[in-house]
């Protein structure tokens, strides 16, 4: 075999069987990056409606202080629960990092483990675990701001504040949800066959996905949870 | 943890530039590093919220976009490789990200959120 059909024969072999692209770039991950573009936009219309309705609610409850005694006879407490929230945030903000140690294990699967930390390091299925527990963590906390909420008397009908707020964040809940079970899949192919550094792209745009989830949480902490 | 640091870097005995990943990667110790400054930064962000004088003063609103646009750019920059990934996915990313941008500023000052706001400093 020639060198030049030797390469030909590999650069093959490297695409999983198909003949490379006219980009040279692998189009699972073009298409993942021109869908995370799309979700960009998605994602600026719902924090746009938000910021618009913002402060125009007529009716309680509201996010942040609005009156407080001796301004006002009755208190108009903050229904946003901060800590609780900055808890959360921390939460999503681990589990990009377990993602990228999950992708980095995937890689070099080949490589040999000498030390327990290059193995604990080098275990994809304990970094997958983790971060769709780190996921299902988030969603429960955020399960029980939205339950504490309904509660306190706010639904997605009590005002603008509820309807906004309610419609960005549970958008980017069933995004975390769905980036969960893209984990799980992952995982499930892992243990029935092993992840390894062919399976690479395919666990790089599910950490793209991920990570774009992490970011558009990182905008909207700051722009409904903290700016008052 | 110990171990080599010339296991940090990715040798995935793959070729990464067919499949559209970079040759560069950060290592181990830049995602922990990476971890460590978003946590400090959501810390600092937080933190700011309690303390009144701040958030009475100008510079609270500006002061938390700046940190949330650090930590976006970290995210993105590292955890997502476009760092030191190709220049077609900078590009599929950044185009959509500017649009998304100037239509949420532009409706800012469609419904009067920001001229109200750039009034108020004049």
């Amino acid at each position: 075999m020639t060198h030049a059909a030797a390469a030909a024969h590999s650069a093959h072999d490297d695409t999983h069987g198909h003949p490379p692209t006219s980009t040279g770039l692998d189009n699972k991950k073009i298409a993942v990056w021109a869908f995370i573009g799309s979700e960009c936009m998605l994602f600026a219309s719902l924090i746009s409606t938000y910021l618009i309705y913002k402060g125009r609610s007529v009716v309680g409850p509201y996010p942040h202080e609005t009156c407080l005694p001796p301004t006002c006879s009755t208190p108009l407490k903050a229904i946003l629960n901060i800590p609780v929230t900055s808890a959360s945030t921390f939460v999503l903000l681990m589990s990009s990092l377990a993602m990228v140690l999950a992708l980095a294990a995937v890689e070099n699967k080949d490589q040999p483990k000498r030390t327990t930390g290059e193995r604990i390091l080098g275990s994809s299925k304990l970094w997958l675990w983790m971060t769709a527990l780190l996921g299902a963590t988030f969603l429960g906390f955020q399960a029980f701001e939205f339950t504490s909420f309904v509660h306190e008397g706010l639904t997605i009908r009590t005002n603008l504040f509820g309807s906004s707020f309610f419609t960005l964040t549970g958008f980017h809940g069933a995004h975390v949800t769905a980036g969960v079970l893209w984990l799980l899949t992952l995982l499930a192919i892992d243990y029935r066959r092993g992840l390894g550094p062919k399976d690479a792209v395919n666990v790089d745009i599910a950490a793209l996905y991920w990570h774009f989830v992490d970011v558009v949480w990182i905008a909207i902490f700051t722009l409904v949870y903290l700016i008052k | 943890m110990a171990h080599d640091p010339k296991h940090e870097e990715h040798h995935a005995n793959v070729d990464h530039a067919a499949m559209g990943i970079e040759h560069e990667h950060p290592t181990w110790s830049t995602y922990w590093k990476v971890a460590t400054i978003l946590t400090l930064i959501t810390v600092v962000e937080v933190w700011i919220y309690y303390v009144p004088a701040i958030v009475a003063s100008r510079a609270f609103v500006p002061m938390l976009l700046i940190m949330s646009a650090v930590k976006f750019f970290i995210v993105v920059a590292f955890y997502m490789h476009l760092r030191y990934d190709h220049k077609l996915f900078r590009a599929l990313f950044t185009a959509p990200l500017i649009i998304a941008m100037t239509t949420i500023v532009a409706l800012m000052f469609l419904f009067g959120k920001l001229s109200a706001r750039v009034g108020a400093l004049n």
